[in-house]
């Protein structure tokens, strides 16, 4: 084998070839049979049933769908597109958040700063913030409608009562990413919506300074509900800091995995709702 | 006739299946497109707003939490903060999540149906479109300065004068002692709650068995809250009543 003399290239067949264009298929041949791609592309891509089903099941983004799935499912009509694009808008949200995060610093002598720095200097940086803020508001949008349809089509009904649960959760989870956010440009917006919004952690019964029975538990306002989630007694640096946290890592954290767990329901509780 | 008629019956019969690869994932990436496209769209040509640097020592007139917890902001004008800002969201919460399990209704499973449902659908529209909806339209647009309601068209003005003049139902009622006042208010509120479950379990006697106790006993009094907040709202707007309940601890 290692003895075979090398192949000397014939013109006029070479030049054949080319002009009847079979040297590209030969090439497409050749790569497409070569070690690398066979082991990259684990099927042909003619559209066969077979390349139809593995196309979904042998890729790890798409495997999350089914290989099939009813006619009904695919109608607009029907599901509003409003789960897929509050999807869509998260991940908006999470490529967007990590640009806006290499130049943002949530410390109270530097946040305001930084937003203007990447409003006015940062290249792009303003398109970036846009597309964060107004993806974050569009996908508590749609996560609402998702919601309302699904009530709508009867879609928490067994067996899917548990995923409606996660749902719920998942909404009241896009709620709080958004608050936790809206603090961070550290402009009077953002603060002051942030401080009219932990007031209310002040109320809590028992656990906040001004709630009902918080004499019996001997809460203050330095140390009840409010002051756990803002770092203090008003909404300052450390309420900064700690809403960076959990709207950057915490949160989002949580989101995802519950996504995980909602996605798979989907599929394992018999695919998207229609009538049985 | 009736020959023709049965094989395309049977076909709709079958539930066809389509493969998700072309069908879905083609329609999931145009729609993709679209939504990042509208999205670019509309960040090249709004800004996210910027105001002027945090000021602990300024308080803007109104102060107004994120649009989407304006609804509940609203609400805060009818009742204290601890329920308004705590136990109401807690309470739409759980309540969201006991909808499975507390609607036993087997119809409308995957399907757009009003008729085989209609409690459950006015139900959900009431509450998402009027007291979740509309209040936060009304919280964004209409709310101005010392949170008073304003017309569009009307100059958010400061200074705006609006007669404190609501007294609470015990008050109205003639009650002038603390101790009666209060008594006389946790009765009102018993009386709301136990007679309204009464009647609904009067009502409802013959789904008892099927249905079962506590499921509809969680769904009364989810349904009596709900429409008692929508109470609260009228006699507040209607009759000048702050309180229904005072205490010192709690009032409703």
């Amino acid at each position: 084998m290692a003895n075979k003399a090398p192949q000397i290239p014939n013109i006029a067949e070479l030049m054949d070839k080319i002009k009847s264009g079979k040297i590209f298929s030969e090439i497409a041949k050749e790569i497409t049979e070569s070690q690398l791609w066979t082991s990259s592309f684990r099927h042909g891509y003619a559209d066969t049933p077979r390349n139809r089903v593995l196309q979904i099941a042998s890729n790890v983004w798409l495997h999350l769908h089914p290989v099939k799935m009813h006619r009904h499912a695919l109608r607009i009509k029907f599901t509003w597109c409003m789960g897929g694009i509050t999807f869509l808008l998260f991940l908006s949200t999470v490529v967007t958040g990590v640009i806006l995060m290499f130049y943002y610093r949530p410390v109270g002598e530097y946040a305001y700063y930084d937003m203007k720095y990447l409003q006015y200097d940062v290249p792009f940086g303003m398109l970036m913030r846009n597309m964060h803020r107004w993806a974050a508001h569009a996908m508590v949008i749609t996560v609402w409608l998702h919601m309302f349809r699904v009530f709508l089509t009867g879609s928490y009904k067994p067996p899917r009562e548990f995923n409606w649960v996660i749902g719920v959760f998942l909404v009241t989870f896009t709620l709080l990413l958004s608050f936790t956010g809206y603090l961070l440009p550290w402009d009077q917006l953002a603060m002051w919506a942030v401080t009219v919004g932990t007031n209310m952690a002040r109320a809590t019964p028992f656990l906040g300074n001004e709630g009902p029975f918080a004499e019996f538990v001997g809460v203050t306002p330095r140390y009840d509900a409010r002051a756990l989630l803002i770092g203090g007694s008003l909404v300052g640096p450390p309420a900064l800091l700690r809403f960076y946290v959990l709207h950057c890592i915490f949160i989002p954290l949580i989101a995802g995995a519950l996504m995980i767990v909602h996605f798979w329901r989907i599929r394992k509780d018999g695919g998207i709702s229609g009538p049985l | 006739m009736a020959e023709a008629a049965t094989p395309k019956k049977k076909i709709e019969e079958v539930p066809e299946k389509l493969h998700v690869w072309p069908y879905l994932v083609r329609l999931e990436f145009l729609c993709a497109l679209v939504v990042i496209v509208a999205l670019t769209v509309w960040s090249i040509v709004i800004d996210a707003p910027l105001e002027e640097a945090a000021n602990p020592t300024k308080t803007p007139n109104p102060s107004k939490a994120p649009w989407y917890f304006l609804g509940l902001q609203d609400i805060l004008v009818y009742f204290d903060p601890w329920f308004a800002g705590v136990v109401a969201p807690v309470l739409i919460i759980v309540g969201l999540m006991l909808i499975p399990y507390l609607d036993v209704n087997p119809k409308g499973n995957g399907y757009y149906t009003y008729h085989e449902r209609k409690v459950a659908i006015w139900v959900y529209c009431f509450g998402f479109l009027v007291l979740w909806i509309a209040l936060i339209i009304m919280g964004v647009f209409l709310r101005g300065p010392g949170w008073n309601l304003f017309m569009p068209w009307q100059y958010w003005d400061p200074h705006k004068v609006v007669a404190l003049v609501n007294v609470d139902l015990p008050y109205a009622f003639g009650f002038r002692d603390y101790t009666w006042s209060a008594i006389f208010g946790g009765a009102v509120l018993l009386a709301y709650f136990g007679i309204g479950t009464g009647v609904y379990f009067f009502m409802e006697r013959k789904a008892i068995k099927s249905v079962g106790f506590l499921r509809m006993f969680l769904k009364i009094q989810l349904a009596l809250i709900m429409i008692g907040i929508v109470i609260k709202i009228v006699l507040r707007i209607g009759f000048n009543i702050k309180y229904i309940m005072v205490t010192p601890w709690i009032s409703v």
